[in-house]
């Protein structure tokens, strides 16, 4: 093939793919650890819209951490919702006038528990903490991770933060640490109750659902970012009895 | 400005540099001759080997090494098995990580500086009585000092500028495998936007000196030779 025809081909592949999108395609920025759920959940908005007016929404999901979202929404990021992992940076988003006064609401609590892939090796109390039968503790960074604050905070419950410090790695976020500990590199670690309910995983081992008098549940908070009623209309989808259900069921706490 | 863990990655990322550049020229120099002396028909496959670092997202690498490393993995499961411990999240599994990772920027340099003195100047060694090893040293190091000198940055800077690889085995343990792209990146996601820059523009710096350098140094001796 000549140049001109293989730069001709690009260009008819380049308006093919930009027209096809030109519909109705709503761009939402998601926490990683909220991703599988919600792609369950953009698949029955988009079957619903496509029936009754006949012009299927189409929804784009970004996953990513939220700091990073954050970041790129402050700068000017095309996206239309956003699904934060925690409530400070929809509040600080709001409070910066980068997103819709008003919109923003708690769409899911974060549960963690701790988890190893060995059967029997964590115990229904977690004293497992206290044996210190393992090298590593797998858990999120505390200072970027909403999950990983929230582990900080039972380890400080549990008065453990100080002298596990030596067995601590952190994963950049809540998916990393899962990775960490499902790769049996650490041999426990507190990932969200989300992940090992995760359909697609086969749950092996054991783990400990952390009681919630000894940590904050993790507010994950969603905002409007850009006014248009796609937007909103999907929104309210996310806080439907249909939506509700597949949250609860991915293993979030409802509000 | 820099708090400890700041001041802590930028040891523990020059330590895991300098650390990985010396390894990756004892590994890379005879890899290197080796490649640019053989007639071997299937050299192009280990050529190729050695440069998927360079088209291979980070994070791949990692990913495998991660696995691999693990105690179910192979190499994990061995040293595991023969009693040893495992090496992700320690600062040696860092430097085998860079190592693999920074390979082709110190291995290319040095084969194109060895392919470029040519057979003529070995062999007139060799004709004077020269040693294989004696050959190698006086006259092939020597010529390939630009060679030598920038797969000795590249490797270095390369390594500094990590960040997949680290992500995914180092766990980011404060003084031990937590690196500075690791540190500016928690910076950015801690929305401590001021102390991601000091360290950012930090680096950038950093790197341009060392790139400058490679290019003033090739420049001067390339005019050297030419000179000659």
């Amino acid at each position: 093939m000549n140049k001109i025809n293989l730069l001709s081909c690009f260009f008819v592949i380049y308006v093919l793919s930009t027209t096809h999108v030109a519909a109705d395609v709503l761009r939402v920025a998601v926490a990683s650890n909220f991703y599988p759920t919600m792609k369950l959940i953009a698949k029955r908005y988009e079957l619903k819209t496509g029936g009754s007016s006949g012009q299927q929404h189409k929804v784009v999901l970004i996953p990513g951490s939220s700091g990073k979202h954050f970041a790129q929404i402050m700068n000017g990021a095309p996206f239309d919702v956003f699904f934060s992992a925690d409530e400070e940076r929809p509040r600080l988003l709001e409070k910066e006038g980068k997103a819709q006064t008003g919109t923003r609401y708690t769409y899911a609590l974060g549960k963690l528990v701790l988890w190893s892939p060995i059967d029997g090796f964590i115990d229904s109390e977690g004293l497992v903490l206290n044996q210190k039968d393992f090298r590593y503790l797998a858990i999120a960074n505390p200072k970027i991770s909403p999950y990983g604050a929230s582990a900080e905070e039972v380890l400080r419950s549990l008065r453990l933060w100080d002298n596990m410090q030596d067995r601590l790695v952190r994963g950049e976020n809540i998916t990393q640490t899962f990775q960490f500990v499902s790769s049996s590199n650490a041999k426990l670690g507190f990932v969200a109750y989300s992940q090992i309910q995760n359909p697609s995983f086969f749950l092996r081992g054991s783990f400990w659902e952390v009681p919630q008098s000894i940590y904050k549940p993790i507010q994950q908070q969603a905002i409007l970012l850009k006014d248009s009623s796609i937007g909103k209309e999907f929104l309210s989808f996310v806080q439907s009895d249909e939506s509700l259900s597949i949250i609860s069921k991915s293993g979030y706490g409802l509000p | 400005m820099l708090n400890e863990f700041d001041i802590s990655a930028l040891i523990v990322t020059l330590k895991l540099a300098s650390v990985s550049t010396i390894i990756l020229l004892l590994i890379g120099t005879p890899i290197a001759w080796w490649l640019s002396q053989t007639r071997f028909k299937f050299k192009v496959v280990f050529e190729a080997i050695i440069a998927l670092p360079l088209v291979l997202p980070p994070t791949v690498l990692g990913f495998y090494l991660l696995i691999t490393l693990g105690p179910n993995g192979p190499v994990g499961g061995m040293l595991e098995s023969l009693g040893g411990v495992s090496i992700a999240f320690t600062f040696t599994g860092l430097v085998v990580g860079s190592v693999i990772y920074s390979m082709p920027f110190v291995v290319q340099p040095l084969q194109n500086s060895f392919s470029g003195i040519g057979r003529r100047p070995m062999e007139v060694a060799a004709t004077l009585g020269a040693s294989p090893l004696d050959r190698f040293f006086t006259v092939a190091v020597p010529l390939a000092r630009s060679g030598f000198m920038t797969a000795t940055v590249l490797g270095f800077a390369h390594t500094v500028g990590e960040f997949g690889v680290v992500l995914m085995i180092g766990g980011n343990i404060p003084g031990e495998t937590g690196v500075l792209s690791i540190a500016i990146y928690d910076h950015v996601e801690a929305m401590e936007y001021s102390q991601a820059h000091w360290l950012s523009g930090g680096l950038l710096i950093l790197s341009f000196i060392m790139l400058l350098f490679v290019y003033l140094f090739n420049r001067r001796f390339s005019i050297m030779r030419s000179g000659d």
